[in-house]
């Protein structure tokens, strides 16, 4: 494997990682919101 | 052979796997969906209908991706679709299959842990529909493929609705007949002038099996159904008049537009204008259909 090769995968890898982190960053505030809702709503005990 | 004459797979770009999704498709999808919520009786938290919405456009988006692996052969003959992840050798067949299951999951329990178990149930039929029935079952078979194939595409207003009330009713059922019933004369109308992509392919779309004027005079007869089932929820008294008369006068240029194709005949060098301006306005009028609906509601 050529070194712009290893580059080019560690780019790729390394930008996907951010979309992964954010797309999870954005799951945590989701659940934290629907258990408000639920909460509020009386739906958990 | 050694490891400098194997080819290198690079990992695919998340604007891959966002491909794979059709987002095009989806947000049709979204839309639909977001309506049959807005006009369901009484409210919706908006973070219960944001999720809601959510799982619909994720859902959408692994039945494409599901789609599209089983699909990757045909995509890669046809001129629409060779630039697509797979075809295109930019993503591996296992990576397609394992987002698409993974994301089919992910959206119906989460439906079902957050919105309520009816709509995970409908938003679960729906991806199994399009992946099993759809792609795997019908379309390399019958030239009725879009016309069954059509009820994956009709679920969203359900979802919507079953997400708001918990329940159906009536008029959600009208717009899945509706969505159903506008399928086959919109996309024979894209078939119509993309005939030859689907032939290379060996798809059985209609145009390929039973010919031009089949497919034009079969455009005209389901726009009859379309129109009656689009008009519907207005004598039914589930609507207002600003639903009537919008779907009176839009059904009403889309008929005169479906007729103009069922009537004509292909010529030499035709370049389909009527079919193209059907197959646009197709996606105008389902859209404005559905705010309709929104708007009457709003109005009433």
């Amino acid at each position: 494997m050529t070194p712009q090769e290893q580059n080019e995968i560690r780019t790729r890898q390394k930008s996907r990682a951010k979309v992964m982190a954010i797309l999870l960053g954005a799951f945590c505030v989701l659940m934290f919101a629907i258990t408000i809702v639920k909460i509020k709503a009386g739906m958990v005990p | 052979m050694t490891a400098a004459d194997t080819p290198l797979t690079l990992p695919a770009e998340w604007r891959d796997f966002l491909a794979l999704t059709k987002p095009r498709v989806m947000s049709l999808v979204v839309f639909t969906g977001l309506c049959g919520m807005i006009a369901a009786p009484g409210s919706v938290d908006p973070v219960i209908g944001f999720t809601a919405i959510l799982c619909i456009a994720l859902g959408a988006g692994a039945a494409g991706a599901l789609n599209q692996w089983y699909e990757a052969d045909i995509d890669a003959v046809m001129k629409r679709t060779q630039k697509r992840p797979l075809p295109a050798g930019r993503m591996e067949k296992p990576a397609a299959l394992q987002f698409g299951v993974g994301l089919s999951a992910f959206s119906v329990i989460l439906m079902g842990l957050a919105v309520n178990l009816i709509a995970a149930a409908i938003l679960a039929v729906s991806i199994l529909f399009y992946v099993l029935v759809y792609t795997v079952w019908l379309k390399r078979r019958t030239p009725q493929n879009i016309v069954i194939g059509g009820a994956a595409g009709a679920f969203p207003p359900l979802i919507g609705w079953a997400a708001a009330t918990g329940e159906l009713a009536l008029l959600p059922i009208l717009l899945f007949v509706i969505v159903f019933l506008w399928t086959p004369p919109h996309f024979w109308a894209l078939a119509l002038f993309m005939r030859t992509d689907y032939a290379s392919a060996g798809v059985p779309m209609l145009p390929v099996v039973a010919g031009e004027r089949v497919t034009r005079h079969q455009i005209g007869l389901y726009t009859i159904p379309m129109a009656v089932a689009a008009v519907a929820p207005w004598p039914l008294g589930l609507t207002g008049a600003v639903y009537g008369a919008s779907a009176v006068v839009l059904t009403a240029v889309f008929g005169a537009l479906a007729a103009h194709v069922a009537f004509r005949t292909t010529l030499p060098d035709d370049l389909m204008t009527p079919e193209k301006r059907l197959f646009r306005f197709s996606l105008f009028y389902l859209a404005l259909i559905f705010a309709a609906v929104v708007a009457d509601r709003w109005m009433a």
